[in-house]
C-alpha cells in the first residue's frame, strides 16, 4: 500500500464540513485521532489500510474541519461521527464497522458506542480519556507549551524527533494550538472526562480491546483499567516501551494488536 | 482632566531567589512563600495611599485585580472599592476593571457595583475587562470563550442596571429564570463603563462601537497613536466623534525630591520584568483560544522563544520612550506634556510605584504629585482642550446617549 492511495474529501455532516481521509479496503473502520490532530501520513495508517477501508476524519474544528461555532461538547463530536457512519458509503447499513479511538479519539469512540453498542463490530480504545483516574490525574496541557505537551505523550524522544523534528516548524505548532484551542472549547471542564461515562459503558455490549503504552504519561494506566472493568466485554493489552502516542511510537506493534482483535 | 492615583498593590514580601528557581511568579508559584503578616502589613498600607491620594487632589482612585501572583495583591477589586466608598469622599472610584469572564453570576456582580455605587453616593466608574490568560486558568474559566461571556455579561449587566425587573435572561453562557437585583446603581442612567486594554485590536474596536472610554495601559507613544486611531475610525463609524474624552492612559510615573533618588526607586518597575503579569510561561498567560485568531503566528513563536517578548523592552529604553517617566516634579511635567500633545488623553491614571518602593517613598511620589505635577497638568489639559468625560458631560455610551447622574441630582 502506497501512501498516494489516501483521497480526502469534505463531506457535510449534521451541520459540519467534515474533512475526511479515505484508504484501503476491506471492512470498515473509522479511526478517531488524538486532542493534537493527525499528521497527515503515518506508517500506522497505512498499516491499518492493509486489511481495512480506513475513514480518518479531522474532528469538528480540528485541522482540517472547519469549526462548528455551536458545537461545545464532546458527545456534540460522538453524534457527527454516529451521522457519518449512518451516511457514508462506505459503513452506511454495514454491520461490520470498527472504531478505533486514539487518546482523546478513544473519548469519542467510548460515547459513540454508549450511545448505539450494536452499530459497532468492534471497539478499541487506545490510552482514552474520558474517565477521571481516582488516583491521578489527566495531564493539563494548558500548563504545557505545545512542544512539551507532545513529548509527555512520547515514552521514547527521538521517535518525537524524527516525527516533528527537534525543533517543530511554526506551522505545526499553530497546528496545535489551533487543535488546542479546539480542545478547550469541547472539554476543559471537567477537563479530559465525562463524569457519566463509566455508569454508562456498562451497557456497551460491544466487544472492546483497551490498549495502553506502558509509559503513559498523559492519561494514567489506571484509567484504562477502569475502562476495561466497565465495558462488560473488553480486556486490557499494555504496550511496552510505549507513551500515549503509541501509534506514532510504536506503528506496527499496534497495528498487530488492531488487526488481530478486529479480524477475530 | 481626570487624574487617578494607581498602584498594582505588589507584594513584595516574597522570597525573590525562590521566584527566579522556579522561573515563574504567576500562576504555579506556589502560595508557600505568600506571607500574609506582610499582607496584611501592605493592605492597610495601600489604604493609607489612596486615602493621601484623596486628600492631595487626586480626582479618581483606579482599582485592578489579578490572582495567583505577587505582583498585584488584590483578589477583588469590589472590596477595596467597597472599603473606599465608605472612607473616601470625593475621589471617583474607577474600577479597571472587573474580570468579566471570570463571573459566574454576572447578576451578584450588577448587585455589588450597585451598593458600591450607592455607598460612595454616585461616585462609581464601572470598568469591565477580560482577564488576563492566567486569570483564566486561575479561576477554571474557558479561555476559548472568554470574548463571549465577556460581551455577554456585560449585555446582562447593563440590563440589570437599567432594565425595570424581574425579567428573564437566556443567554449561551448565563441563563437566569428571574433578574430582579434589589440594588439598583445611584447613578442614572447607569454608571460610567470605561475599558482598559493592550493589546487587543478586538477590545478597542468594541469599546469605540459601544462610545465607551478606552484606557490604554502604559503603551508606547507610537502604539498610543495607533489605538486613536482605531478607535477614532471605529467611532466615526458608529456615528460619534471620538477625541479626548473618550482617552485614558496609564502612566508608570515616579516622583521623588531628586533625580537620583526617583530614577532608582523608577527601576522597581521592572520588579516584575516590567510585566503586568509577573513572570509566567507564555501559555499561561495566553491559553489557547484567549487571543485573536491573527495573532496565533506570532503567539506559537512567541511561546517556544522564537520571537522576544513584545513587552518585554529594557528599561533604560522605556525610560527614553516614556512607557516609564521619573523625575523630580520639575522634569516629568514636560515629558507628561509632550505625552498630552502627542496622544490627547483627558483620562490619566498614574502608576506611581511598584516593588519594593518604601511606604515613605510612595507617600512622598503621592504627595508631589498631587502638589506639584497635577496642578500644572490641569492647565496643560485645558490650554488642549482635553476635557475628560465629567468636565464634557460626555454621554455614558452610544446605548445610554446622557451623563451619568446620581438619581436626585438635578443637572
Amino acid at each position: 500500500m502506497t501512501t498516494d492511495t489516501w483521497v480526502s474529501r469534505t463531506i457535510p455532516i449534521a451541520g459540519v464540513a467534515l474533512h475526511v481521509a479515505r484508504a484501503g479496503s476491506g471492512a470498515p473502520l473509522l479511526l478517531l485521532h488524538h486532542d493534537i490532530g493527525a499528521p497527515e501520513r503515518l506508517p500506522f495508517y497505512d498499516a491499518l489500510a492493509r486489511d481495512f477501508t480506513v475513514l480518518l476524519p479531522s474532528h469538528p474544528g480540528f485541522d482540517k474541519s472547519e469549526r462548528p461555532s455551536w458545537l461545545r461538547g464532546v458527545r456534540d463530536v460522538a453524534i457527527v461521527y454516529q451521522s457519518l457512519l449512518a451516511q457514508h458509503e462506505v459503513t452506511r447499513g454495514r454491520a461490520d464497522v470498527s472504531v478505533v479511538g486514539l487518546g482523546f479519539g478513544g473519548w469519542i469512540a467510548a460515547e459513540m458506542a454508549t450511545m448505539a453498542p450494536a452499530a459497532l463490530k468492534r471497539l478499541v480504545l487506545v490510552n482514552a480519556m474520558g474517565i477521571k483516574p481516582e488516583h491521578g490525574d489527566i495531564a493539563d496541557q494548558a500548563l504545557l507549551s505545545y512542544i512539551d505537551y507532545v513529548r509527555l505523550g512520547f515514552a521514547d524522544q527521538s521517535a518525537f524527533d524524527r516525527l516533528f523534528g527537534a525543533d517543530p516548524s511554526t506551522s505545526t505548532l499553530e497546528q496545535w494550538d489551533l487543535n488546542r484551542e479546539m480542545t478547550f472549547r469541547i472539554a476543559w471542564k471537567p477537563y479530559m472526562y465525562n463524569p457519566t461515562l463509566p455508569h454508562l459503558l456498562g451497557g456497551v455490549t460491544t466487544p472492546a480491546l483497551v490498549v495502553w503504552g506502558s509509559d503513559d504519561r498523559i492519561v494514567p494506566r489506571e484509567c484504562g483499567e477502569r475502562y476495561a472493568k466497565a465495558l462488560p466485554q473488553a480486556r486490557l493489552q499494555i504496550v511496552e516501551r510505549a507513551g500515549h502516542f503509541i501509534e506514532m511510537e510504536r506503528p506496527e506493534s499496534l497495528a498487530r494488536l488492531v488487526g488481530d482483535f478486529l479480524c477475530t | 482632566m481626570h487624574l487617578m492615583y494607581f498602584t498594582e498593590q505588589p507584594m513584595s514580601a516574597y522570597p525573590e531567589q525562590e521566584g527566579r528557581e522556579f522561573g515563574a511568579t504567576a500562576l504555579m508559584f506556589s502560595n508557600r512563600f505568600f506571607d500574609p503578616i506582610a499582607g496584611s502589613r501592605l493592605y492597610n498600607e495601600y489604604l493609607e495611599h489612596y486615602r493621601l491620594a484623596e486628600e492631595v487632589g487626586f480626582d479618581g482612585i483606579m482599582l485592578n485585580e489579578h490572582h495567583n501572583a505577587p505582583f498585584c495583591m488584590q483578589a477583588k477589586c469590589n472590596i477595596f472599592a467597597s472599603i473606599l466608598a465608605a472612607t473616601t469622599k470625593r475621589v471617583k472610584i474607577v474600577l479597571l476593571g472587573n474580570p468579566l469572564p471570570l463571573a459566574d453570576n454576572p447578576v451578584r456582580l450588577a448587585e455589588e457595583l450597585a451598593m458600591i455605587d450607592m455607598v460612595s453616593r454616585g461616585r462609581l466608574v464601572s470598568g469591565f475587562v477580560r482577564g488576563g490568560g492566567q486569570e483564566q486558568l486561575a479561576t477554571g474559566v474557558n479561555p476559548a470563550y472568554n470574548r463571549e461571556r465577556f460581551e455577554e455579561a456585560h449585555e446582562l449587566i447593563v440590563k440589570a442596571w437599567t432594565q425595570v425587573g424581574p425579567f428573564r435572561f437566556e443567554g449561551t453562557h448565563y441563563q437566569h429564570r428571574v433578574v430582579n437585583p434589589w440594588a439598583m446603581p445611584l447613578q442614572k442612567p447607569h454608571p460610567r463603563v470605561w475599558i482598559p486594554g493592550v493589546l487587543s485590536k478586538e477590545t478597542i474596536v468594541w469599546a469605540a462601537q459601544k462610545g465607551y472610554p478606552y484606557i490604554a495601559l502604559s503603551t508606547e507613544i507610537e502604539a498610543t497613536k495607533k489605538i486613536w486611531q482605531l478607535y477614532d475610525k471605529v467611532a466615526a463609524e458608529s456615528g460619534h466623534a471620538g477625541g479626548p474624552e473618550f482617552r485614558g492612559y496609564l502612566q508608570r510615573c515616579h516622583v521623588a525630591e531628586s533625580e537620583e533618588k526617583a530614577m532608582e526607586n523608577a527601576r522597581q518597575f521592572m520588579w516584575m520584568q516590567g510585566e503586568f503579569t509577573g513572570l509566567a510561561h507564555p501559555v499561561w498567560s495566553s491559553p489557547s483560544g484567549y487571543f485573536s485568531p491573527s495573532y496565533r503566528t506570532a503567539f506559537v513563536e512567541y511561546a517556544v522563544g522564537r520571537r522576544s517578548n513584545p513587552r518585554g523592552a529594557a528599561f533604560e529604553d522605556q525610560i527614553v520612550n516614556q512607557q516609564i517617566v521619573a523625575g523630580t516634579p520639575r522634569t516629568v511635567i514636560p515629558k507628561l506634556r509632550r505625552l498630552l500633545e502627542e496622544t490627547r488623553p483627558s483620562i490619566m491614571g498614574f502608576w506611581a510605584s511598584d516593588g519594593f518602593v518604601s511606604n515613605q517613598d510612595t507617600r512622598t511620589c503621592i504627595r508631589l504629585l498631587g502638589e506639584e505635577v497635577l496642578p500644572p497638568l490641569r492647565e496643560i489639559g485645558k490650554e488642549l482642550g482635553l476635557w475628560s468625560p465629567f468636565e464634557a458631560n460626555a454621554p455614558v455610551s452610544r446605548a445610554f446617549p446622557e451623563p451619568a447622574r446620581p438619581a436626585g441630582d438635578t443637572p
